[in-house]
């Protein structure tokens, strides 16, 4: 019997996806548009900041990245705890009605994403730093061109950074459990929608949704790889996603 | 996939690394060494029930009788307590869904039901009473607050959970002859949104939506309670408790033949124990210390009057076949019903 529940995942899966069911649809396109309001947040603020902690030189360099270094591990829950009550009407932004929307659960993703997204990007773009930023400039770059040769250089890494940070935020349940309470059709995902599945004691609903979370995740991430074809030659994705570069 | 963009492995990272890794299978080596004496018996456990701190008392007491066991309790929803056990991982289980449980004996998974205690739902709202259900009953109450939602002037948050509280607030909707299929579509004034929220949430986090929205919503009076005491919600109490509200708790054992943990006994043991005079004294005074207010109401004592109001509504609502527990789920139950 214990396989029940994943057989029955599966085949509830394929028939949700096949028949289109409109409340599935509508909770994947909700996870979808909130991950990728926090990825957008977390990276116009995100990169930028990336780009001048790597290229600048200064004091606190080093504990700057410790911390977003150490932040990466911030467990979700404790994260959303303190968000709440910030964006509980009673709290500091309680007048902002951010709390049980999307654009409040977003804005949590985002704040959970950014050291994620920081930590990658500073160290894609060191990795490239140095030698290239020194070669640019006895080419006879300004200190602002040989930056641009360095960010180029560093695309993949960026990319790699910008992809993990979506999943990161695409897959998380804490933010949106404490700052969305899984509201039906208001802030409802697909994260929150299994748990509450789950302890409904609906196990085969509960793995067709997380069947339909990870192929969200993989297509995702294999389009990604196809993007990146230009770059990395003919069937290069291919090699891309089998990992040889 | 690219390598970690730049990430290295130095020194540092690999003794750290390798730190890690022993200090979590020593743990794990010396956990597993540990002499095990005590038999652990598993207890899956509505969250209204556990939320109360009043299981950690019936552990207390259970294990200071019977020092060979172990009490452990899992906290979930009504559905979820009856899945875990119907899949083998609990002893017996503690919920608040009569039907839930009615199902659960019938596909053999379940015997030997007992009710050991009751108290009853309440509607919390708003303080000042903004839409005038007070003095009314709890489905006038529900009917009022609909008629108010429809012009935006109130709201009203569900579960949504399937848990105990929210099969007993889609009767209660049903009593009110409306269809919830049609209420949870219905706009709320001119606002875009709707005037039933569904939340999908556990009790606490229920309430809270509640206190943020300021909503309606049906709550076990313990949970309120607990909130209420640590400041979380401003909610009051909107209607009164009634026979529509009654909220019953029992205990099911899991079906011997059907569960792989041999804990048939010691599962009788505890509901024994839960129905004896005892514990029900206990329960009897149970959340006066703490929350300025008793929780539940001791349900063997009330057998002695079977003419009373409580007993005529709990055989209406939580008896099944005229019974606590229908003889053909029963097994080996010796003296548990009188």
């Amino acid at each position: 019997m214990s396989w029940t529940p994943i057989i029955e995942g599966v085949s509830e899966a394929v028939r949700l996806i096949l028949s289109a069911d409109k409340t599935v649809i509508e909770i994947t396109l909700r996870s979808l548009q909130t991950a990728g309001y926090a990825t957008l947040i977390a990276s116009l603020v995100g990169v930028p900041l990336s780009i001048l902690v790597a290229m600048l030189e200064f004091r606190g360099k080093g504990t700057i990245k410790f911390l977003f270094n150490a932040m990466v591990g911030v467990p979700t829950v404790t994260l959303g705890l303190f968000l709440w009550t910030l964006f509980s009407r009673s709290g500091p932004l309680g007048s902002l009605g951010l709390l049980y929307t999307v654009q409040g659960m977003a804005l949590g993703q985002a704040v959970l994403i950014l050291p994620i997204l920081v930590s990658f990007t500073v160290s894609a773009i060191e990795s490239k730093g140095n030698e290239l930023r020194d070669l640019a400039r006895t080419l006879g770059a300004s200190e602002y061109q040989a930056s641009l040769v360095v960010v180029r250089e560093a695309y993949s890494g960026v990319t790699l950074a910008l992809v993990s940070s979506f999943n990161r935020a695409f897959a998380e349940l804490g933010i949106v459990t404490m700052l969305g309470a899984n509201i039906r059709g208001v802030t409802r995902v697909l994260t929150t929608a299994i748990a509450l599945e789950t302890a409904s004691g609906e196990l085969g609903l509960s793995f067709a949704l997380s069947f339909i979370l990870l192929a969200v995740v993989l297509t995702l991430n294999l389009l990604i790889a196809f993007f990146q074809e230009g770059r990395l030659g003919r069937q290069g994705w291919l090699r891309y996603i089998m990992g040889e570069r | 996939m690219p390598n970690l963009a730049g990430f290295k492995l130095n020194r540092n990272v690999m003794i750290a690394v390798a730190l890690i890794v022993m200090v979590t299978a020593g743990g794990f080596i010396w956990n597993l060494t540990r002499p095990q004496e005590k038999e652990s018996l598993i207890v899956s456990t509505t969250t209204s029930l556990y939320e109360t701190g009043v299981l950690d008392v019936l552990k207390t007491r259970f294990e200071a009788s019977n020092p060979e066991y172990n009490v452990s309790f899992i906290s979930q929803g009504t559905g979820l307590a009856i899945e875990t056990a119907k899949r083998g991982d609990a002893d017996l289980i503690l919920v608040h869904a009569p039907s839930s449980e009615l199902a659960f004996m019938e596909t053999g998974f379940g015997v030997n039901r007992k009710i050991f205690a009751y108290n009853f739902f309440i509607i919390v709202g708003p303080a000042g009473d903004p839409t005038g259900v007070e003095g009314l009953g709890p489905v006038e109450a529900m009917l009022r607050i609909r008629e108010m939602g429809l012009s935006g002037n109130a709201l009203w948050v569900s579960r949504g959970d399937n848990s105990g509280t929210h099969i007993k607030e889609k009767a209660l909707w049903a009593m009110t002859g409306l269809s919830l299929d049609e209420i949870k579509l219905e706009p709320a004034g001119g606002s875009g949104g709707t005037w039933y929220i569904e939340a999908g949430a556990g009790m606490t986090a229920t309430l809270q939506l509640a206190n943020e929205k300021d909503a309606y919503t049906l709550a076990d009076v313990a949970t309120y309670l607990k909130n209420v005491k640590n400041g979380n919600i401003q909610l009051v109490k909107a209607v009164d408790s009634g026979e529509e509200t009654l909220n019953v708790y029992s205990a099911i054992v899991c079906a011997p033949d059907k569960s792989p943990r041999g804990m048939f006994d010691a599962s009788m043991l505890f509901v024994q124990f839960l129905a004896s005079d005892e514990t029900q004294a206990m329960l009897e005074t149970y959340g006066e210390e703490e929350f300025g207010s008793t929780l539940f109401k001791p349900w063997v004592p009330e057998l002695d009057n079977p003419e009373s109001d409580i007993v005529t509504w709990v055989e209406e609502q939580a008896y099944l076949d005229g019974s606590e527990c229908p003889t053909q789920y029963r097994h080996q139950a010796g003296s548990l019903y009188r």
